[in-house]
């Protein structure tokens, strides 16, 4: 215990952040193992890990790196399609279903980071508002392109067309990957809950560790102050690219496993509305609060199943909660009583930080 | 203050011979653009000619008005200058120049014997120039630890790949951050205050702290714009005795703009007067404050009793 409270403070905040994430995947499988989950929770499991991924790899950007990104999505789908193409390639020639889904997971997180690097050259030069309009046209550019792409495959090797399926021109036996509007079918469902888990850990241990680094600080401090960053010598551009890269190649992984839990994805999936959606978690678990982010993931993927009773009202309430948790979570009175009852339960705890804590609580 | 009364040439020559600098033979080459050397450079006779800084004919124009014209100024090695001027004269513009917040419109900027021009702010921070800011700039959200970390960014390499996979190399940075920046900060006794919020500190810490990370980039030149701004009298006392004792432990020149005349009297050796963009006197701190043009710059003319009568008897004409 002792050796836990001597800690520095980041080191501690990140274990309770991955021993929550353990806890809480034990927990599911324990009670999955027992029976004790219903179907449609069971088969929540999956998008909500690809969900708390996209929002922890979303919170580099928008916490981490201080720039607004409205185009998530269009990482998400480019690792998403990424990953099923790969993995549908590689049905003959790896076996192994677990490494099939590793191979394509890698495959997906490279071309979203490839992605991230395309748009991001150029996109670095602007801030603000500007990089938000620019990476929410991103992600209907990605949208659009993917809704007019044919991919096939047969023994020739690759065929592309941006217009039709009888463009590919493909043998008798030729695969169609990508179906236009229709986007890929017939996708192995390779994804499962503990290949998320996975993920959610190895999104988790890229950022915080990047976080906790020279590379990390070099990022905040570009998002703390610009001038003062440069006239320390860090190139600002460099760091911002670094924190968008990297959060679009995590963005492409979970999208590839969010793609392979299902047997068919089509481009408008990844529309808008989910970029928004992803920002919604980082903005509702606190900007550069990573554990907010995983719980305020999980909740607002949960919710609007849970709200499904409603029938038409479900959006309806679905918004108003969202805004009640914002005004709420806002609240000066609020956050006040709850300031001073951690501080009570603290001074109960250890009498020698007494002065401290006293000091802390004059400050809120 | 004894001074070598030389010309730029002079300085050049027994730079020449003196030792053997990197930008010197580069100069030379460079010969061909022949611009008119300033003649009446200053610098401490004990850095023996060597010269950190030299502006030359340095301008900046918005628009159609000259910010900062014809500038030239020079820096010796460990020399403590100073810039003053009234509000508005250009003083922090450049300041700006020599980061290269602004690129010049005209004249060249030599540090060390090499010409920044087209160098970029953070390479230009590489190449030697730290700064502190007139309105605090500091990394808010950021412990003080970190802040100095991130001005040892250059100092000390690790990859962003170390730092993801925790590589040993990480760790090897980490503790050589850690080290560097405690050693720093207690240098200005803020070792205690390592762990603290840099945004939640008072006024007086938080300049200190900007000079901290200035100094951890391990510059040639450190640039203060107006560090005793907002300082009481023992705050500002305490201050001379830090810029002294940066100069004298870490042996580098610093360049400061301060309106506390106290301050800039007391501490710098070298002065230069700004006033509407252009240097209107260079000289020892005792030069300066007998100088008519400063007096005037700072008090305004001072008008003859016939001439303040003529004009009071063209008012009610």
């Amino acid at each position: 215990m002792d050796a836990i409270r001597n800690m520095d403070k980041t080191t501690r905040s990140n274990l309770i952040t991955y021993g929550m994430v353990i806890v809480a995947f034990a927990v599911m499988q324990g009670l999955s193992s027992i029976g004790a989950i219903g179907s449609s929770t069971k088969g929540l499991l999956i998008p909500i890990c690809a969900y708390i991924s996209l929002g922890i790899s979303l919170n580099l950007v928008v916490g981490i790196s201080g720039e607004l990104s409205l185009g998530h999505a269009g990482f998400m789908s480019v690792g998403a399609f990424t990953g099923v193409v790969v993995s549908s390639l590689l049905s003959g020639v790896v076996a192994n279903g677990a490494l099939r889904f590793l191979l394509a997971s890698l495959a997906a997180g490279g071309a979203a980071a490839l992605a991230g690097v395309l748009v991001g050259v150029p996109v670095m030069r602007l801030q603000g508002d500007y990089l938000a309009i620019v990476t929410l046209a991103f992600g209907e550019i990605i949208k659009n392109l993917l809704n007019n792409l044919w991919l096939g495959w047969d023994s020739e090797g690759l065929h592309v067309s941006m217009r039709n399926a009888n463009d590919l021109s493909l043998e008798a036996g030729g695969k169609i990957l990508i179906n236009g509007p229709q986007g890929a079918t017939g996708i192995e469902r390779l994804s499962t809950f503990t290949f998320g888990f996975l993920l959610i850990i190895f999104t988790l241990i890229v950022v915080l560790n990047l976080v906790n680094s020279r590379s990390g600080r070099a990022i905040m401090a570009v998002r703390d102050n610009r001038i003062a960053a440069e006239s320390v010598g860090i190139s600002t551009t460099k760091y911002r690219l670094m924190a968008f890269v990297v959060s679009a190649a995590l963005a492409g992984m979970a999208g590839a496993l969010y793609a392979m839990n299902y047997s068919s994805i089509v481009p408008k999936k990844f529309d808008f509305n989910t970029s928004i959606n992803i920002l919604v978690f980082v903005v509702l678990g606190g900007m550069g609060n990573i554990r907010g982010g995983i719980i305020s993931a999980t909740l607002l993927t949960v919710l609007p199943e849970k709200l499904r009773f409603l029938g038409d009202l479900r959006m309806l309430i679905y918004a108003v909660v969202l805004i009640m948790v914002m005004l709420v979570s806002n609240n000066r009175a609020l956050q006040a009583t709850l300031q001073s009852v951690v501080e009570r339960v603290r001074r109960r705890r250890d009498d020698d930080d007494l002065v401290l804590d006293a000091e802390k609580g004059g400050d809120a | 203050m004894a001074r070598n009364e030389g010309t730029y040439k002079a300085q050049s020559a027994a730079a020449g011979e003196g030792q053997a600098r990197a930008g010197v033979p580069k100069r030379a080459s460079q010969a061909t653009k022949m611009v008119p050397l300033p003649t009446d450079s200053l610098i401490p006779e004990r850095d023996q000619g060597q010269t950190i800084l030299e502006c030359r004919h340095l301008g900046i124009d918005f628009g159609g008005l000259h910010a900062v014209e014809d500038f030239n100024f020079t820096v010796g090695k460990t020399e403590i200058a100073g810039l003053i001027g009234p509000n508005g004269a250009g003083k922090t513009t450049v300041f700006n120049l020599l980061t290269k917040v602004y690129q010049p419109t005209r004249g060249a900027i030599i540090l060390d014997g090499i010409d920044t021009a087209n160098m970029t702010t953070p390479q230009v921070a590489q190449a030697g120039i730290a700064r502190t800011f007139q309105n605090i700039r500091l990394f808010d959200s950021l412990t003080v630890e970190e802040n100095v970390r991130i001005g040892l960014h250059n100092q000390v390499k690790c990859g962003m790949w170390s730092g993801i996979f925790r590589l040993p190399r990480h760790w090897l940075a980490e503790k050589e951050f850690h080290d560097r920046a405690l050693e720093l900060l207690d240098v200005f006794g803020m070792a205690d205050q390592a762990g603290a919020v840099a945004g939640s500190l008072p006024y007086g810490a938080q300049r200190r702290l900007e000079i901290v990370r200035a100094l951890a980039t391990a510059p040639k030149l450190l640039l203060l714009d107006e560090p005793a701004a907002g300082m009481n009298p023992s705050e500002t006392a305490e201050l001379m005795e830090n810029i002294r004792k940066i100069r004298d432990d870490f042996q580098i020149a610093i360049m400061l703009i301060e309106h506390d005349m106290d301050l800039v009297m007391g501490v710098c050796e070298g002065i230069a007067v700004l006033n509407f963009g252009k240097i209107i006197a260079k000289g020892t701190p005792e030069q300066i404050q007998a100088n008519p043009q400063v007096i005037e710059a700072y008090l305004g003319k001072q008008e003859t009793d016939d001439a303040a009568l003529r004009g009071k008897g063209r008012r009610y004409q």
